[in-house]
């Protein structure tokens, strides 16, 4: 699945008990995002504030790629 | 000249979609399971993934009246043995510690259902007329790794590529399942802390269970998150534990003891391991096509089934899995349980063993563990959590976030 410059949200959660590997980005949100471009994409969502937290429905705009995580943020 | 061979016309059952041959019974033996046993679940850091293994398969041959060296073929369930315990090759590494003598000895893994689907093809094996006398287990020892060791572990069963490289852990993947839900459907916090109340009362009568412990709506409403909307009240434990059963054609059964079920429907089914490959995140087409096709196999229907064992190994699994499998209509199974229709003298008994979330989760002993409790309920044997009604029970396994799906509905001898 590639990468869209934008999307809706799907679904999301908050991650607050990570895999060993993410323990340092925890807690950190995840969202299911359906791609402007088609298709539906398991994304990261940046930022750890209250007001970057997405929920369904939200829009939100790819920010950038990091080790191979898709970051986005709300629009 | 050609001549003119009529085939009869094959008996089918849609089932989404897809057909189920009903003609496939006609030349398939009945089964039946003849003995169960079960290790406690929970925390044993003093023993081994063997140990636990060997003594589940002693009780059920014990159970069964029968002895290791006649048994012809051994499936076991294990989800990740490898990663957990540092060992592989784990069927002959349990079976001859047992005592099975040269038999075929065979691991099968389809994460939390490798239990299941070690049931599914050792039921195989006996239905289709290879053997007459054969054990399947399942077994998981969890507890020796970290917590986020083991919810690294767990992440295995869903896709690496893509969710898990984003960060998904099991509770998350369950999280946005749950809120999708709630979106859909209006299914509530409380709800799902409805369910947790429920299957730790119930765990709290059973003594095998890992926690034993009554916990009041306001603490499930409380509990620590794991991944939002869940908490720790929403999540199964991580276990050690091992479960056994031993199977027969259902002819030979009442050779070797009166307290037989008979295996009226055991269906395994498949669908895609990524969530976000899914269309509607809110239902499982796998367990959806394994209830149907156990259901038309079975010659019954969800209002037929007396007691079921769930895969809760999240409260919203069990919501949706009661949906799915038609114990209530589609996006009701938050109210449905809220309303206590699922407790042991409700409409229809769910997990009176505690379920996933009070017995415990050692992964791959679970799918084989619920077909012991079930059994247990209908030989009238489980004490303080006994349904009223014992004469059919249904048990689902599921995999990874709906990828492997075994239902099977069980009847009293």
């Amino acid at each position: 699945m590639k990468t869209g410059p934008s999307g809706r949200v799907y679904t999301e959660a908050i991650v607050h008990s990570p895999p060993e590997q993410f323990a340092a980005d925890a807690p950190y949100q995840l969202a299911i995002v359906d791609l402007d471009t088609g298709g539906r994409m398991t994304v990261r969502v940046l930022g750890k504030e209250q007001e970057d937290r997405v929920r369904i429905g939200d829009q939100v705009v790819f920010v950038e790629d990091k080790d191979g995580v898709a970051y986005y943020r709300k629009q | 000249m050609g001549c003119i061979i009529a085939i009869p016309k094959p008996r089918h059952a849609e089932t989404c979609g897809r057909i189920v041959n009903l003609d496939i019974l006609t030349y398939m033996r009945p089964v039946a399971i003849i003995g169960i046993g079960k290790t406690a679940f929970g925390a044993f850091p003093d023993r081994d993934l063997r140990s636990l293994a060997v003594e589940a398969v002693e009780h059920a041959l014990s159970d069964a009246n029968v002895s290791a060296a006649t048994v012809q073929a051994f499936y076991l369930g294990n989800f990740a043995g490898p990663a957990f315990v540092g060992q592989n090759h784990l069927a002959p590494y349990v079976g001859a510690a047992t005592g099975f003598d040269g038999i075929p000895c065979t691991r099968l893994e389809d994460a939390c259902a490798s239990g299941g689907s070690a049931f599914f093809h050792a039921w195989m094996s006996v239905a289709a007329g290879m053997y007459d006398l054969v054990v399947a287990a399942g077994v998981e020892k969890m507890t020796s790794q970290s917590t986020p060791r083991v919810t690294e572990i767990l992440a295995g069963a869903g896709d690496m590529a893509g969710e898990g490289r984003a960060g998904a852990t099991f509770p998350a993947l369950f999280a946005m399942i749950a809120r999708r839900h709630m979106y859909q459907y209006g299914t509530t916090r409380e709800q799902l802390a409805a369910v947790s109340v429920k299957n730790h009362a119930n765990g709290a009568k059973n003594p095998l269970a890992h926690m034993r412990k009554v916990i009041t709506l306001e603490q499930a409403m409380a509990g620590k998150p794991i991944a939002e909307p869940l908490t720790v009240y929403d999540c199964s434990l991580i276990s050690d534990g091992a479960a056994a059963v031993v199977i027969v054609p259902l002819e030979q059964a009442a050779r070797h003891t009166s307290r037989y079920a008979r295996v009226k429907a055991v269906a395994q089914t498949s669908d895609r391991v990524a969530l976000d490959s899914k269309s509607d995140i809110t239902e499982f087409p796998a367990v959806k096509s394994a209830g149907q096709k156990a259901y038309a196999m079975a010659g019954i229907g969800p209002e037929n089934i007396d007691v079921a064992e769930l895969h809760d190994c999240f409260t919203i699994a069990e919501v949706i899995a009661s949906e799915d499998l038609g114990f209530v209509a589609k996006g009701q199974g938050g109210p449905f349980a809220a309303a206590g229709c699922t407790a042991i003298n409700g409409r229809i008994p769910i997990n009176t063993s505690g379920g996933l979330k009070a017995k415990g989760h050692p992964v791959g002993a679970t799918g084989v563990g619920q077909l012991c409790d079930v059994v247990l309920q209908l030989r009238g044997d489980a004490g303080e959590r006994q349904v009223p009604r014992h004469r059919i029970g249904l048990t689902q396994n599921l995999g990874g976030s709906g990828a492997t799906c075994v239902v099977t509905i069980l009847e009293a001898a």
